[in-house]
């Protein structure tokens, strides 16, 4: 979707805010907003990509507008009503719905250790040929899906060079959209800077995207 | 913009999506609030809250990566498993997991010098480096960072020479990229542990270099 999270190349957001010894996190809350969101996720679900998409359905006025763990939280509510874990009344009151049982044994600190180890590849075998090979020269598309795309608009309609072949990997258009894994190949493809921005960028600027094989076709 | 506009947004897949204006607007009542109920309905372990804290807080951070970085210096043969294949050579050091499941190591030489983003989120190596900082997860450095990488890399402190080459890595899928920086002078003599304390976090995102050797007490 074009909204307001696909950043990359605008202008206007001032200087970097870079803080001297910076601690892992700020608030106690901004902890525990992270540990929420990780262990709601562990419940299996919603994907990844379907929580990436929660985050950048909020406005852009709302996005802009939360700090980055407030963002976490605010459409973790979101996706727990939507998954059916939690009702509307429950938010609304703070409290289970009157006669509701509790859920099986949520994930314990064994699990998240297990998960923290083990993590959640994306990779997945394909026996389909890769239609492209290192060196070839690609062409992004350029549809504007107002679903979860991971193709940013900044790369759109642009040339580059295939420089890896990944293998088979989930795509996020559609698993974001509750729709399947539908796994594809997905390659890293090498941008100029000049392709992308014109002839200001130096000549020695590379930008490398992860595109997945829907995204390109041959030039 | 007021709620009703919110809410006449028409998507099927989030048709709850303003489930959370229901929350407390402060941020710390509001994640109080959610804690509170997802406790009571048994769908998070408080004992797993504080797990999930702690694995951050304390275990999985920077100093993982440094020594990955350090053994890269300094041990040619992981070294070359490294290049080849990130994920199991991080592994065989025991920082492999979550949001590190498809890793790649980009070097800093003489000719090149990489930068990771993410443009689109907040996509970071978590099982090397931990708990992204603010700047990165910044609009500020997800914007400009891809246009205007040499301008960024300035505010950091970093002036490159005009003919080194820039590879900003854009993480739009689950790879994830571990910058190895540039080994700094003078570090012949140096263990793996004295040349970890000299790797920081922005060497391994790309934003800053080792620290020389002297700078270190």
């Amino acid at each position: 979707m074009n909204s307001i999270h696909d950043m990359g190349g605008m202008h206007g957001f001032g200087p970097i805010p870079i803080e001297e010894n910076e601690p892992v996190f700020h608030a106690d809350w901004e902890a525990k907003a992270m540990a929420l969101r990780l262990l709601m996720g562990a419940w299996g679900k919603w994907s990844l990509d379907a929580g990436r998409h929660a985050n950048e359905s909020l406005s852009p006025q709302q996005y802009l507008n939360l700090s980055y763990y407030e963002r976490w939280i605010t459409s973790l509510a979101d996706l727990a009503v939507n998954a059916g874990l939690v009702d509307l009344d429950e938010i609304r009151n703070g409290a289970p719905a009157p006669g509701t049982r509790k859920n099986i044994p949520p994930i314990d600190p064994d699990g998240v250790r297990k998960l923290l180890a083990a993590g959640r590849p994306s990779a997945r075998p394909l026996e389909s040929q890769p239609r492209f090979s290192i060196g070839d020269r690609v062409r992004t598309n350029v549809n504007a899906p107002a679903g979860h795309t991971r193709l940013p608009r900044y790369a759109r309609g642009r040339t580059g060079k295939v420089t890896t072949h990944h293998g088979g990997h989930v795509f996020p258009d559609s698993i974001a959209h509750f729709n399947g894994e539908n796994p594809q190949h997905l390659y890293t493809v090498r941008f100029s800077g000049r392709e992308l921005w014109g002839n200001t960028a130096s000549d020695k600027d590379f930008v490398h995207l992860e595109m997945w094989e829907s995204y390109i076709e041959p030039t | 913009m007021t709620d009703d506009n919110e809410h006449s947004r028409h998507d099927h897949h989030h048709h709850g999506s303003h489930t959370h204006a229901l929350l407390p607007s402060d941020p710390a009542l509001r994640v109080k609030a959610l804690e509170t109920l997802l406790i009571e309905k048994g769908l998070v372990d408080p004992a797993a809250v504080d797990e999930m804290m702690d694995a951050y807080q304390n275990r999985i951070g920077p100093r993982n990566g440094a020594q990955v970085v350090a053994r890269a210096w300094s041990d040619r043969a992981f070294h070359k498993a490294l290049m080849e294949d990130a994920t199991a050579a991080i592994s065989s050091m025991g920082f492999a997991g979550f949001q590190g499941e498809h890793m790649v190591a980009v070097e800093n030489n003489d000719s090149v010098h990489n930068i990771v983003v993410c443009t689109l989120c907040s996509c970071y190596p978590w099982s090397v480096l931990g708990v992204p900082p603010v700047w990165y997860k910044s609009e500020a450095y997800r914007s400009r960072v891809v246009i205007d990488p040499r301008g960024v890399l300035r505010e950091f402190g970093l002036e490159l020479p005009d003919d080194r080459e820039i590879r900003v890595w854009d993480s739009t899928a689950e790879i994830r990229y571990l910058v190895i920086p540039q080994r700094p002078a003078g570090t012949g003599q140096l263990n793996e542990e004295q040349l970890a304390a000299l790797v920081t976090r922005d060497s391994m995102v790309g934003t800053g270099l080792a620290r020389a050797p002297e700078a270190t007490s």
